[in-house]
């Protein structure tokens, strides 16, 4: 109390001065409080205008217009013992013509370059498949070229003067007489999550991002996890408390601050040029990032050692458990769950990881998905990299796409940590 | 009390204790030396204040009574508070019989009042009690000092009051012998001699309570006794 | 009643030391045992005998070293880096510290009980099941179940729990979880038990049965414990130890020491003098 102790209580609590500090106290809290919303705000803010960009143009891609083309197998064209051979190119033209006589020969080029360009292998690749559509007339759904993608989803428009626009006055009316005949349809777009990458946007899938990604991350944890383990095992329960593991530690918590371009170098340098191991692999690009990994995966494991209380480590001592039943039967179960979360967090980081590798050559284009961690493969940050850079106006929907299934992965990964945490969190 | 507790209270309540007890032994000490002023003046009117003031002493005995146990109960006490608050309950019963045996001196001087010679006879008692008065006197003085050399001075005297008591026993029993009309007024007397002894003998006990609050020894019943008059022979004639 | 003080040749201090009125047997014997952490000395040259099938208690300030003392019956210090302990410590005659001796072994006779209950995050029959399966005491199920029971029984537990000995240890209750750990220490059917402040994490009625517990388990084991509790060792003990800023100063029956200590600093500790 101070020492101007009011008589009564009553004139303390109600006086002008006792007013007057708790107005000020009051509107310090308040301000507090709004400081921090006005920050959460704008953080939130800037989160929702990059989620609602990447929405608003990555949507169109997850759409893909086609066309309902009958087309007749002739079994004079392909033959059914060997259906890969065959001039497919002359197939398509013919139903073309077949489904739009009215064309001229001056005009039916720009019908044929509505369809992609690979429509005859799209064609080829189903009759080899499946040899019994020879001699058939099969309707196939065949994607339309990218400008005629964008004209159907109105990005580019019909009232811009032709030349202005990719689009020509007659492949606008012959597109709106296909719609008119009900030929268009835009069903989901499987293709970019089936289809490996490809110079043309309407083909153009994330397939071989995926996979390329799914075995670097693979390849990172298989190194990453055993090794960072082990080391934060010796650390933190073998190694003596000396000036040299002081200069480890130290070490350590500056690898994991070092820009992960230096790490592409790195791998630039050993891997592959001392190595020789292959440029583009998964490979070198999960060893690359296992290198980026490795100190968060040491601290975290280490982090979720020293939680584990000493009680239990005394516990299972004094009841003449030696050092290594202590830390496999006793601490590293109870570590676990912040070692797996720690794990996951990392991969996280290491899925969202472009510069190094860049740097190791994940970046080919490189048009089907790796069949091992040796093929040449991109991964989805290079991906989107590779897409960002491509001048067809279809890519930058895809761009958008390919940010927004990376986005979602990374979500999932770290719900499962936030999962795992919550899930196998034991008190004691 | 060398050094303080660490809860100050507990020293409070200890030190109360003490006091109290100091306290009780004056007012004791007071009444038996009334009440032997009495026996030897035949005061009546001192002799019924001794018997009303021994009413104090019980209550003041029953006081200390309830604050040790409760000191007990709430502080668990150990080591020496333990054997102060025990020997403070001892020493408190034994100064509340002192008061009683007091009030009965005082009791028998109503009692002989009317009797004649009684000077002559009471002179032995006067003697005897005089020195048990010196001896609590000694005795309540050792416990506040904590004396332990007090004390057991005290202890070792006390056979000065059993051979006093044993000659006292003798020379009643010859005056009983001489002249049966004293036999009333010498049965008082030796009992009024037999109280005075027996307060020498809480005298004692207290001495024994002060060593084994000061040491945590128990002494060893092996004190010189000289109060033999349990071992006159009931054949006992004065003239052999 | 004959206070003996057994001058320790030409130390600076000396153990006040007062024998029990009828000798035990003796179990521990520790010998000019001095503890550092590094440069700084936590004990010594302490020397005491801990009596067969009784409980020793000791008591001090913090940090007097009385844990560390409890430490080196099981060369539970060996855990620390810095920490060296020099001098003799035999049980049952033989010498703990000798460098032959196998640490895991030893801990497997003499059990220790700790501070706060420390169940492992396991069912309670893996608790108990723990000790036996890694001293290879017992190979099928059964016989892992009749340990587990057994323990359960001496510990006091057994009713408590016997309908639950899949549940997780740290499911019970602090006191009941202290004695989980207690099973867990007897389950290895060691010679010698101790037990670092054991009682105090736990509530009164907990504390009551531990210290029930511990005069049940009497019979068969030897007991030390280290409190902070004098009370506790003035009801659980039959001899206490007080020990000062690393020193002995007074040993004795614990009847002898709580109602007249020899030593002055022994009687202000106990009667609340100094902390």
């Amino acid at each position: 109390m101070s020492t101007t102790a009011p008589t009564s209580t009553d004139s303390f609590w109600h006086s002008e001065a006792a007013i007057a500090r708790r107005k000020k106290r009051h509107g310090a809290d308040r301000r507090l409080q709004i400081f921090g919303i006005t920050a959460i705000t704008i953080a939130i803010g800037l989160l929702g205008i990059l989620i609602v960009s990447l929405v608003s143009t990555g949507y169109q891609a997850f759409v893909q217009t086609e066309i309902a083309l009958p087309v007749n197998v002739s079994s004079e064209e392909v033959s059914r013992d060997d259906p890969s051979k065959g001039d497919y190119r002359d197939l398509i033209r013919q139903a073309l013509h077949a489904e739009f006589p009215d064309v001229g020969d001056s005009e039916f080029r720009q019908l044929e370059q509505m369809l992609t360009r690979n429509a005859q292998f799209i064609v080829r690749d189903r009759v080899v498949s499946n040899p019994s559509l020879v001699g058939q007339t099969t309707t196939f759904h065949i994607p339309m070229a990218d400008p005629i993608d964008q004209l159907n989803k109105g990005v580019i428009s019909a009232e811009t003067p032709e030349d202005r626009r990719r689009v020509s006055n007659v492949q606008v009316e012959l597109f709106d007489q296909m719609e008119q005949r009900g030929l268009v349809s835009t069903p989901f777009n499987w293709g970019l999550f089936f289809n490996a990458d490809s110079r043309f946007p309407e083909l153009a899938g994330l397939a071989g991002a995926i996979v390329g990604s799914f075995y670097a991350l693979l390849v990172c944890f298989l190194i990453s996890f055993p090794v960072g383990i082990a080391a934060a095992v010796y650390l933190e329960e073998f190694a003596p408390k000396n000036r040299l593991t002081d200069i480890i530690e130290v070490n350590i918590n500056n690898l994991a601050a070092v820009p992960s371009v230096v790490f592409g170098l790195l791998g630039l340098a050993v891997f592959l040029n001392f190595f020789g191991l292959p440029r583009s692999a998964p490979l070198v690009g999960g060893m690359v990032l296992s290198l980026m990994t490795l100190p968060t995966m040491i601290i975290v494991t280490r982090a979720s050692l020293k939680a584990v209380p000493p009680s239990i480590r005394e516990g299972a001592l004094g009841m003449g458990a030696s050092k290594h039943q202590v830390i496999t039967q006793h601490v590293l179960p109870l570590a676990l769950p912040g070692i797996l979360t720690g794990t996951i967090l990392g991969l996280a980081q290491a899925l969202g990881e472009t510069a190094p590798l860049l740097l190791i050559g994940m970046n080919a284009f490189i048009t089907s998905p790796p069949g091992g961690i040796m093929e040449p493969a991109t991964a989805l940050p290079t991906q989107i990299f590779i897409w960002a850079d491509s001048p067809e106006r279809g890519f930058v929907a895809r761009t958008s796409a390919a940010i927004l299934v990376l986005l979602g992965f990374l979500i999932t990964m770290n719900m499962i940590a936030i999962f795992l945490r919550s899930r196998l969190e034991r008190r004691w | 009390m060398v050094s303080e507790h660490i809860t100050g209270a507990y020293d409070d309540e200890l030190r109360d204790l003490v006091g109290r007890i100091a306290e009780m032994g004056g007012l004791a000490e007071g009444l038996v030396s009334d009440a032997v002023t009495a026996l030897a003046k035949f005061d009546i009117a001192k002799a019924q204040d001794v018997i009303f003031r021994d009413h104090k002493l019980d209550e003041m005995q029953r006081q200390i009574e309830e604050r040790a146990i409760s000191v007990i109960a709430r502080r668990q006490p150990v080591a020496k508070d333990l054997r102060e608050i025990i020997a403070a309950l001892r020493v408190s019963a034994d100064l509340e019989r002192v008061g009683d045996l007091a009030k009965n001196i005082a009791k028998r001087v109503i009692a002989i009042q009317d009797q004649f010679h009684t000077k002559r006879l009471a002179f032995g008692v006067e003697h005897i009690s005089e020195i048990t008065l010196e001896q609590l006197k000694a005795v309540l003085d050792a416990y506040t000092a904590q004396d332990l050399e007090a004390a057991r001075a005290v202890r070792n005297r006390d056979d000065e009051i059993d051979a006093m008591y044993t000659s006292l026993f003798r020379e009643l029993l010859t005056y009983m012998m001489e002249d049966p009309r004293n036999i009333t007024v010498c049965t008082h007397l030796l009992f009024c001699a037999k109280n005075i002894e027996r307060i020498g003998d809480h005298a004692t006990n207290i001495a024994e309570n002060i060593h084994f609050m000061i040491t945590g020894e128990q002494l060893e019943e092996d004190r010189p006794k000289h109060d033999e008059s349990s071992y006159i022979p009931a054949s006992y004639n004065t003239d052999e | 009643m004959s206070a003996v003080a057994v001058a320790a040749n030409d130390k600076a201090f000396e153990t006040v030391r007062t024998p029990d009125p009828e000798p035990r047997p003796i179990k521990i014997k520790a010998s000019d045992v001095s503890v550092f952490y590094g440069e700084k000395q936590a004990l010594f040259d302490v020397s005491i005998d801990i009596p067969e099938r009784a409980v020793t208690a000791f008591i001090g300030p913090s940090g007097c070293g009385k844990s560390t003392f409890l430490r080196c019956f099981n060369r539970m210090n060996d855990t620390i880096d810095i920490c060296r302990v020099t001098g003799e410590m035999l049980v049952s005659d033989a010498n703990i510290y000798d460098p032959r001796l196998d640490v895991v072994e030893l801990r497997a006779r003499v059990g220790m009980v700790f501070q706060k209950p420390n169940p492992f995050p396991k069912s309670i029959w893996d608790n108990i099941a723990y000790g036996p399966k890694i001293h290879g005491l017992a190979k099928t199920k059964a016989e892992f179940d009749v340990i587990v029971e057994e323990s359960l029984q001496k510990a006091g537990l057994w009713n408590e729990v016997k309908d639950r000995l899949h549940e997780p240890g740290t499911g019970l209750s602090g006191g009941q979880q202290q004695r989980l750990c207690i099973a867990r220490a007897v389950a290895v059917s060691p010679e010698v038990i101790l037990m670092d402040e054991p009682c105090s994490a736990l509530d009164p009625i907990a504390t009551a049965k531990v210290e029930e517990l511990i005069d049940e388990l009497r019979e068969n084991y030897t007991i030390v414990i280290v409190t902070h509790s004098m009370q506790q060792a003035a009801r659980v003990s039959q001899r206490t130890a007080f020990f000062h800023l690393g020193i002995l100063v007074e040993e004795g029956p614990t009847n002898v020491l709580f109602t007249s200590p020899k030593e002055k600093r022994t009687q202000d500790y106990i009667t609340g003098r100094f902390g």
